[in-house]
């Protein structure tokens, strides 16, 4: 994918020189290994500051909320979807953008490749097609990239953009997979008892920081239900009864919005993983209403409109 | 009359989470009932205390008192 590099910066210095947008937003390679960053540039002279590689993998969709301006923006599959929510929700209008798609090959797992170097810390990580190669201070490791993409990334069927006004590059295959939810049909099998002792030990690391929510595309209300003091939604400690409240309530507030894009997942300092929660909503709401998020820009989002034979056998 | 389409749709995606959650089946339950249907409500209402009585007390969503010094 660092072929997209130039393109990216020509494509940007076209724009901004032209005068078509006001900011690009797009990624520049952070101060640490595996930690791209969004940068948003408004001069053509700091265009070569941009960058793309395999760790891309933050939202960007999420910087576009409310803007007044005319921005042009790199968008994987992902965020192009979070694009087309955007725009269904009325949070950005179309002609304020000049999308630069991203044919996506997937991002690598930053938080399982620190973990399999324990202790060692790497200074430099080169990835390419096939794999990824890691060095630092007596260190020299590889990884085969496919084993170590996000894990939103290896059950993706969207990796093409499916709104831009410009591509990077071919559109890419997307992958034939058998089962997307695999890990989700796992858990929906156990016992309620079962269930609830799961989750209990999967959110019991969660220090309550809200990295999943301000990393998340979707969350943009002015005033959070979890920052609200009158009412109070709910309470701001880390006792396990308010956690859970907090992360089953984060989940459903995306119900039917959700692109599976993993930037709540890449947040989280204490690698919870998040998206088992936001991924039952989407199985549920392909089952129940075979809506698919951010595919089509004139479609209202599912949890907006009824039809008088949805499913209801659970109500009495 | 449309508000209960939306909230059938709200619910449902609810529930299917919170029963993912651990939440025991028949913990949470939902009935369509009008003001003219008082027998209804008197069939719903004894038999969803039954359910949750077989159920018994609640063990989950439950904040204990917070200690104070």
């Amino acid at each position: 994918m660092l072929e997209y590099v130039d393109k990216i910066r020509d494509i940007a210095r076209r724009l901004l020189s032209e005068n078509k947008v006001d900011v690009v937003i797009g990624f520049r390679q952070g101060s640490v290994p595996m930690m791209s960053e969004p940068a948003v540039i408004s001069r053509p002279e700091d265009v070569d500051e941009l960058y793309w590689d395999y760790n891309c993998g933050i939202n960007l969709t999420n910087y576009l909320t409310k803007r007044p301006d005319r921005i042009g923006i790199v968008a994987k599959g992902c965020d192009s979807r979070n694009i087309v929510t955007h725009m269904v929700e009325n949070q950005i209008k179309r002609e304020q953008l000049y999308i630069i798609g991203a044919p996506c090959h997937g991002m690598i797992d930053r938080s399982r490749i620190l973990a399999a170097l324990g202790d060692q810390e790497p200074t430099k990580v080169v990835v390419n097609d096939s794999e990824i190669v890691v060095t630092g201070p007596g260190l020299e490791r590889k990884f085969d990239r496919k084993e170590y993409l996000q894990n939103n990334c290896a059950t993706c069927i969207h990796r093409n953009p499916v709104i831009y006004d410009e591509l990077l590059a071919a559109p890419v295959e997307e992958q034939k997979l058998t089962n997307r939810y695999a890990d989700v049909e796992k858990i929906e099998a156990m016992s309620p008892d079962d269930k609830w002792a799961f989750f209990d030990k999967m959110l019991a690391p969660c220090i309550r920081c809200y990295a999943c929510r301000n990393a998340c595309p979707l969350c943009y209300c002015p005033t959070c239900f979890v920052d609200e003091a009158r009412p109070q939604w709910v309470g701001k400690s880390i006792d396990p009864t308010d956690v859970r409240t907090f992360h089953f309530l984060r989940a459903y507030h995306c119900a039917g919005r959700c692109t599976d894009c993993g930037a709540c997942e890449r947040a989280c300092p204490v690698n919870i993983p998040v998206r088992l929660l936001t991924k039952k909503l989407n199985k549920d709401v392909e089952d129940l209403y075979g809506f698919e998020p951010g595919m089509v820009p004139d479609v209202r989002p599912p949890l907006d409109v009824y039809r008088p034979d949805d499913p209801g056998g659970f109500i009495k | 009359m449309s508000g209960n389409y939306y909230a059938r749709r709200k619910f449902a995606v609810m529930k299917g989470l919170l029963e993912y959650m651990g939440l025991e089946p028949g913990r949470l339950q939902f009935s369509w009932i009008s003001s003219a249907e008082s027998t209804k409500f008197v069939e719903v209402a004894n038999t969803v205390a039954e359910e949750v009585k077989a159920l018994g007390p609640a063990k989950h969503f439950i904040k204990e008192k917070a200690e104070v010094a």
